[in-house]
C-alpha cells in the first residue's frame, strides 16, 4: 500500500546548508545561533501549541492527506499525537487552535499565543511542488522570549508526508528536550490472531506511531523474533517455512527471503551489529544452544559461546565492542557480557530470580531486560548489573526494544489465560506507559533506528 | 502432531457420530438419502504400523513431561520412552519427529531452545533404547503451541512436554 520511493531530503538539520534553497518562504540561511540558545532541557510542563501549517497554494496532492490545506492540517496532528502520546510535553493540537496565515509563519503573533497561556509554538508550511513531492517547513518559537528557536524544511515523496511531520516532531522533542531524535522510525513485529492453541503469527512493519502498516508474510507458518536492519533494507526474522526453525532474511519492499544459513540444526534469535555487518544468531546441537556471529554478507561462522546449556540472544553494545545475552550456565536464565569476540564472559545479573533478553540501550547506558520471578516484568540495570528498575509491572511483559534515543523502550504484554498479546511502550521513567494500536494482536516489537 | 491428532480424533468422532446420532443437533442438517455402505467396509482400527495405531497403542504415553525449566527423563518418563522404543523396533522403517514444547511462564527465545533441548533428551533416550538416531528428527516449539490453554500449574505442567509422532 505504501509507495518507497527514495526520500528526497532537501535538508535535515538548520545547521545543514542545504535547508533553505528548497523551502521557499523560509530565510535564505539557518541562523546557526538558534541551537546554541539551548540552555539544558526544557520541564515536561511546557504549553506546546501546534496549529495547522499554512500553505502557498490550496492544491491538490498525491499525499493520502488530500490537498495542501487538508494536509498542513494533518502534518500538525501527527506531530501534536507524536508529543501527545509519548507524554511529552503539554501540547494542544490543530483541532482547537486557529491557522495562521502563511505570512505568520516567520512572523509570529506572540501576543496572541500568550494571551492563550502557550510556552512554545510550532509552526510551517505545507507546499506542493510541480515534481509531485510536498516541502514542509518546520519552525519552533519561544513565545514568552519572543524569538525562534530552531526550524528546519523537508521535501518528500508524496507517500513520505507522515516522515516530515515525524521529523518536525524530532526537531522540536530534541531542541526542547536535549535528547536525540526517535519519531522518525519505524517498528517490525509479529501481528497474532486465533485461538491460543493455533496461533496465526506473521510478520508486520509500521512505522512508529503505528501508521503505514503492512503484513509482510502471509501467516502460514510461524514467523518469530523479527530485528531490522540499520539501513532498514533487510529483516531477519524466525521462521518455520520448511517445518524447521530457521532464519530468514528478508526484503520488506519485495518480500523475497532467503536462508541466514543453510543447515539442519535449528536458528533462533537473529540480531544484527549496530554497523550492519555482523549478525548474531543462537544455534541448537544436540540440544544445547550457543551464540555464533557471522558477517551478513556472508561468510564462516564464529562460535562465541561454549557453555553446557543454553546461550541465546544477545545484542551489541552501541560501539560494538561487546555482546550482553543470556545464559542458563549457572542453571538458570541469567544475564551476561563478554567482547565481541567472545572472550571475556562473565554474569552480570544478581537480582534472584531470573534475567532474560538483556537488550543493550543505542546510548550505551543501560540494559533492558526481562526479569522473571513469577511475573514477567521489564527492568534496566547499568551494563555492570547494578541500578535495577523496574519499568512495568503487570503479569507478563517481556522482550525490550529500544527506541533509537535510548529514552523509551517498547515490548509485549501477554494476557493470562486468554494468552492475548499486544504492544506496549513505556519511558525510562516507567510512568508513561501506553498500548500502541495494532490491527491484531502484537508481539516481539523490534524498533529500527532512526531513518537514514 | 496435533493436527494429526486432531484428524484422527475428528475421523473418530465423525463415525461415533454416525454410528450414534442421539443428540438432536440445533439445527437439522438436510435429508442425507438412503445410507450409503461406508460404515461396513470402514474400521475403527487404525492400519498397523500407522501414527494413528502408535497414538492408538500409547495411550498418552507418546508425550512425556517436564518440570518447569528441566529436561531431565524421569521414571515415568522412560516408561513411556520404553513403550514408544518398543512400537518404534517392531516397525523399523517408521520415521519419526519429537516435538519440544515450554509452558507460557517464559521469555520466547529460551522457550525455544528449552523445548529443543526436551526434545533431544527423549530423542537420545529412545536411541539409547535402540532406536536409530537417523530414524529422528527433533523440532521445538518453545511456548507457542500449547495443547491446555489455562493459565494455571496444571495447564503449565501438560504444556511442558515432548510428544513423539511418527511419520506416515
Amino acid at each position: 500500500m505504501k509507495k518507497i520511493i527514495p526520500f528526497l531530503l532537501a535538508a535535515v538539520l538548520p545547521a545543514s546548508a542545504l535547508l533553505a534553497q528548497s523551502a521557499a518562504p523560509a530565510p535564505a540561511a539557518a541562523p546557526p545561533e538558534v541551537e546554541e540558545d539551548v540552555v539544558g532541557s526544557l520541564d515536561n510542563d511546557a504549553k506546546i501549541a501546534i496549529p495547522a501549517f499554512a500553505t502557498n497554494a490550496d492544491v491538490p496532492t498525491q499525499t493520502s492527506a488530500g490537498s495542501t490545506s487538508t494536509l498542513g492540517f494533518s502534518v500538525a496532528n501527527v506531530i501534536f499525537a507524536d508529543l501527545r502520546n509519548n507524554g511529552l510535553f503539554q501540547p494542544t493540537g490543530p483541532s482547537s487552535l486557529p491557522r495562521p496565515a502563511l505570512a505568520q509563519v516567520q512572523a509570529p503573533d506572540y501576543g496572541s499565543w500568550q494571551s492563550r497561556g502557550v510556552d512554545m509554538l510550532v509552526q510551517g508550511y505545507v507546499r506542493a511542488e510541480s515534481s509531485g513531492n510536498i516541502t514542509v517547513g518546520c519552525y519552533l518559537y519561544d513565545v514568552a522570549l519572543g524569538q525562534q528557536r530552531v526550524k528546519a524544511g523537508w521535501t518528500v515523496a508524496p507517500g513520505d508526508w507522515r516522515r516530515a511531520a515525524h521529523k518536525c516532531a524530532d526537531l522540536v522533542y530534541s531542541n526542547l528536550s536535549g535528547e536525540n531524535p526517535f519519531f522518525d522510525s519505524r517498528v517490525a513485529y509479529i501481528a497474532e490472531t486465533g485461538p491460543k492453541d493455533r496461533r496465526m503469527k506473521r510478520l508486520a512493519i509500521m512505522d512508529s506511531d503505528g501508521a503505514n502498516h503492512t503484513f509482510l508474510t502471509t501467516g502460514q507458518t510461524i514467523a518469530l523474533t523479527p530485528r531490522y536492519s540499520p539501513d532498514y533494507k533487510s529483516i531477519m526474522y524466525l521462521s518455520y517455512t520448511n517445518g524447521q526453525p530457521r532464519i530468514y532474511i528478508i526484503d520488506p519492499q519485495t518480500k523475497a527471503q532467503r536462508l541466514l544459513l543453510s543447515t539442519n540444526n535449528p536458528l533462533f534469535a537473529p540480531r544484527w551489529s549496530p554497523d550492519g555487518r555482523w549478525v548474531l544468531y543462537s544455534m541448537a546441537t544436540g540440544g544445547n544452544t550457543d551464540i555464533y556471529k557471522i558477517p551478513s554478507a556472508g561468510g564462516t561462522p564464529i562460535k562465541l559461546t561454549d557453555a553446557p546449556g543454553i546461550d541465546i540472544g544477545g545484542s551489541f553494545s552501541p560501539d560494538g565492542s561487546k555482546i550482553v545475552f543470556e545464559s542458563d550456565r549457572s542453571g538458570s536464565q541469567q544475564v551476561y557480557v563478554m567482547n565481541a569476540d567472545g572472550t571475556g564472559q562473565r554474569r552480570i545479573s544478581f537480582f534472584g530470580g531470573r534475567a532474560a533478553t538483556p537488550e543493550w540501550s543505542p546510548r550505551g547506558d543501560q540494559i533492558a531486560f526481562t526479569h522473571i520471578v513469577g511475573n514477567l516484568r521489564i527492568a534496566v540495570m547499568d551494563p555492570a548489573g547494578g541500578s535495577l528498575r523496574y519499568l512495568t509491572d503487570s503479569w507478563q511483559d517481556e522482550a525490550p526494544t529500544w527506541a533509537p534515543n535510548g529514552r523509551v523502550v517498547q515490548f509485549f504484554r501477554t494476557a493470562k489465560t486468554s494468552g492475548k498479546t499486544s504492544l506496549w511502550q513505556v519511558d525510562l521513567t516507567g510512568r508513561n506507559e501506553r498500548r500502541l494500536e495494532t490491527p491484531v494482536d502484537g508481539s516481539d516489537p523490534a524498533w529500527g533506528p532512526l531513518r537514514p | 502432531m496435533n493436527k494429526r491428532l486432531t484428524l484422527t480424533m475428528v475421523i473418530a468422532a465423525g463415525l461415533a457420530v454416525s454410528a450414534c446420532a442421539k443428540k438432536a443437533p440445533q439445527v437439522l442438517p438436510p435429508d442425507p438419502g438412503p445410507p450409503s455402505q461406508t460404515e461396513t467396509t470402514v474400521s475403527n482400527a487404525p492400519v498397523p504400523g500407522s501414527q494413528a495405531d502408535f497414538a492408538a497403542q500409547m495411550m498418552g504415553q507418546d508425550t512425556i513431561y517436564f518440570e518447569t525449566d528441566r529436561f531431565n527423563i524421569d521414571a515415568t518418563d522412560q516408561a513411556a520412552l520404553a513403550a514408544q522404543a518398543q512400537w518404534l523396533m517392531k516397525y523399523p522403517t517408521k520415521r519419526l519427529t519429537v516435538e519440544g514444547h515450554a509452558d507460557e511462564r517464559g521469555t520466547r527465545e529460551y522457550n525455544l531452545a528449552l523445548g529443543e533441548r526436551r526434545a533431544n533428551a527423549a530423542k537420545n533416550y529412545l536411541v539409547s533404547l535402540g532406536v536409530e538416531t537417523g530414524r529422528i528428527t527433533t523440532v521445538s516449539y518453545g511456548k507457542e503451541r500449547p495443547v491446555a490453554l489455562g493459565s494455571d500449574e496444571e495447564s503449565w505442567a501438560r504444556n511442558r512436554r515432548a510428544v513423539t509422532v511418527t511419520i506416515d
